[in-house]
């Protein structure tokens, strides 16, 4: 376990030493929510309506973009090799890369939505749970989106294609995460949208380490 | 039993019995087509709602059906190509990941010409439909994937891996989106599904369920034992089959 | 003295429909060295992937201590260190925080610590400065102080001694000679030749 926390702490020194890396999905995710005003018009209630959805597709896009870079340095300055040839179950080190994943882009997604909620005209009770359902959902699309990009891992463009084979599986967290905001700011009950949301991040808690584990030993045969 | 199924997965003598019996499964399938289509578009009654148009169901209901069951052969596949390493199994997963996206095609095609006569637009997002959508996704990006990686061997344990990743996710992604259509559900019905069904309507109907299968195998076999004797180029048995120029 | 500790017995490797190589067999046990030569692109680094567990051969079987790899896999890897072409090191960390993960990955820690080893493969006064600023030989020196740091009883080494200069070589040398005395099997590939003392076994792939 020492190690797990170890390799965790590494891979967020490197990123507070590469800083641009995790500065670009945030800023993309400002960016993104913020064109659909200008694509839509201003009015308050059409805001409101598509505001779950546009924030939460502009979150899983922000994440998307994150991905590529999850293996690609280990792959090219050789630690990957490394970390396939270590005795601890790869599974394990590869949830704490993925930890890391999601603490360098899925947290800042989550303390960014407020001011996004804001821009979009999402009612003010609401916003908490804005932020629950990205606490909830930004770990699974690290967990899942991991998996494509072991599987990509050492191709060129392998950005693109990540996107093609990992949005489809996106699919369920986004149904779930908007309708529950969109449900809540009705005024309604969101307990089995959470509920699910919960069973989903068990789900890919218990199987995307190890899958994204298998994608890279076979990437890397 | 096991002994031969065994034998059989050798690219060898593979090649040799699918040669022998494709003719046939040919065949079967076009008697079977021909046959359900006669019956469904001639004989069967009209729908006392929907007419003379719904009767594209007889080619939408089973392209439907065979977008799911192609996948799950895919999935068998890609999981015998993980654990045992066949280069069948391989080649199998490759060969039909086309076809099962041609059907997931033509069900929506068909979906969406049925849509047309009966609420007016060309598409509608129902769930059986989107659901359809989603999963010519994943046929797309198994695709891509094998396509993208160089190293051939690579390739086709990687994008097994995916199809396998891809078959535990269908059951959540068809969850999410009946949940999600019930929520958004307009006030007109929208459902897609087939009217009551008599049994003049079911025979033809699965008399084309079967014959899709039986084209699906035919067409399966046909590309397998090409990529059979373009994988296995160098070895001794193609050598041979080139020069002397018979299967 | 136990011998066939590490066995590979009718190894192959094939590249798209050709094989790289093939009826490969190797058994080393304590003390052993040995030197896989070839040509470029005769399959050297492909084979070492295949001995250190990295691919699964085409063909043949790789055992330690009598048991297939597969199945002890990490116990194998307890007890193995492969320096690869590359370095396997992070250039936005310090050599010092590079090696500190591997200090920790070794069961058993060595006896000296992370400074004194890069002190011994001559690299000095570098341990705080971030690896992207070492030259390519300083690089490798980080890479291979891992030798001194995670005791291991198989190094598989890929061109060990790329980018040295003579004072490195001879450290490396130096550092082999003695893991072999100590009972350690080391199996290396190198354009240059090491000059060890005693000669050790060639194998040469074709």
């Amino acid at each position: 376990m020492k190690i797990f926390w170890y390799r965790v702490k590494r891979d967020l020194l490197l990123a507070a030493r590469s800083r641009n890396e995790w500065l670009n999905p945030v800023l993309f995710f400002i960016i993104v929510t913020s064109l659909f005003p200008l694509g839509i018009g201003p009015e308050v209630n059409t805001l409101q309506t598509i505001a779950p959805g546009v924030i939460w597709v502009s979150a899983l896009l922000a994440t998307l973009l994150s991905l590529d870079s999850v293996f690609r340095s280990d792959f090219l300055d050789g630690s990957l090799e490394q970390m396939l040839l270590s005795p601890y179950p790869a599974s394990l080190l590869v949830l704490a890369k993925i930890l890391a994943h999601w603490l360098t882009t899925g947290v800042p997604l989550i303390l960014l939505s407020p001011l996004l909620a804001v821009f979009m005209h999402i009612p003010l009770t609401t916003i908490p749970l804005l932020m629950l359902t990205l606490l909830l959902g930004t770990p699974i699309l690290s967990l899942i989106g991991t998996i494509g990009a072991a599987l990509t891992v050492g191709l060129r463009r392998g950005g693109v294609l990540i996107s093609l084979l990992v949005l489809p599986l996106y699919i369920p967290v986004l149904i779930f995460a908007s309708s529950a905001v969109a449900t809540h700011a009705m005024g309604l009950s969101v307990e089995a949208h959470l509920s699910l949301l919960g069973g989903l991040l068990f789900f890919a808690l218990a199987l995307a380490p190890l899958a994204a584990a298998s994608a890279l030993r076979i990437a890397m045969e | 039993m096991f002994a031969w199924f065994h034998k059989l997965t050798a690219p060898k003598n593979f090649y040799r019995f699918a040669g022998i019996i494709n003719p046939w499964i040919g065949t079967i399938c076009l008697i079977l087509i021909l046959s359900g289509l006669y019956l469904g578009l001639f004989k069967a009654p009209p729908d006392y709602q929907q007419g003379e148009s719904y009767r594209i169901i007889f080619v939408h209901v089973p392209a439907a059906w065979m977008s799911m069951f192609v996948y799950m052969v895919m999935a068998c596949s890609a999981f015998m190509t993980l654990v045992w390493r066949y280069k069948l199994a391989g080649i199998i997963t490759e060969a039909s990941a086309a076809i099962g996206a041609s059907f997931t095609f033509l069900a929506l095609a068909t979906g969406s010409l049925w849509g047309k006569p009966m609420w007016g637009t060309w598409w509608v997002w129902d769930a059986r439909l989107t659901s359809e959508l989603i999963l010519l996704f994943l046929y797309l990006g198994y695709i891509a994937l094998n396509s993208a990686i160089e190293n051939k061997k690579t390739a086709t344990r990687a994008s097994a891996l995916l199809v396998l990743v891809g078959v535990i996710n269908i059951p959540i992604i068809h969850y999410s989106v009946e949940w999600w259509y019930t929520l958004h559900q307009p006030a007109t019905v929208t459902k897609m599904d087939k009217p009551s069904i008599h049994l003049d309507m079911l025979i033809p109907l699965l008399l084309m369920a079967l014959g899709f299968t039986f084209f699906y195998a035919f067409t399966l076999l046909l590309k397998v034992r090409t990529l059979l004797i373009m994988r296995e180029q160098k070895s001794k048995w193609v050598q041979e089959l080139l020069e002397h120029g018979k299967s | 003295m136990e011998s066939g500790v590490f066995k590979a017995s009718n190894l192959a490797c094939y590249r798209g429909e050709e094989p790289l190589f093939q009826h490969v067999n190797i058994e080393l046990g304590d003390g052993d060295i040995l030197e896989v030569a070839g040509e470029n692109g005769s399959g050297k680094t492909s084979l070492l992937r295949i001995l250190c567990g990295l691919s699964p051969p085409d063909d043949g079987e790789v055992s330690w201590r009598g048991q297939p790899l597969c199945e002890v896999r990490n116990n194998f890897f307890l007890e193995m260190l492969y320096v690869g072409h590359q370095n396997g090191l992070k250039d936005d960390l310090t050599p010092l925080e590079n090696l500190a993960l591997d200090v920790l990955h070794s069961e058993q820690p060595s006896q000296i610590t992370p400074v004194e080893a890069l002190e011994k493969l001559q690299l000095r006064h570098k341990n705080h400065v971030l690896c992207r600023s070492l030259s390519a030989g300083q690089k490798r020196r980080v890479a291979l102080a891992r030798l001194l740091l995670k005791p291991s009883k198989l190094w598989v080494l890929d061109e060990p001694i790329n980018a040295l200069d003579k004072a490195g070589r001879v450290a490396i040398k130096e550092l082999i000679q003695q893991h072999s005395q100590e009972g350690g099997i080391t199996i290396y590939t190198t354009h240059f030749p090491l000059e060890l003392k005693g000669a050790p076994q060639v194998m040469t792939l074709s």
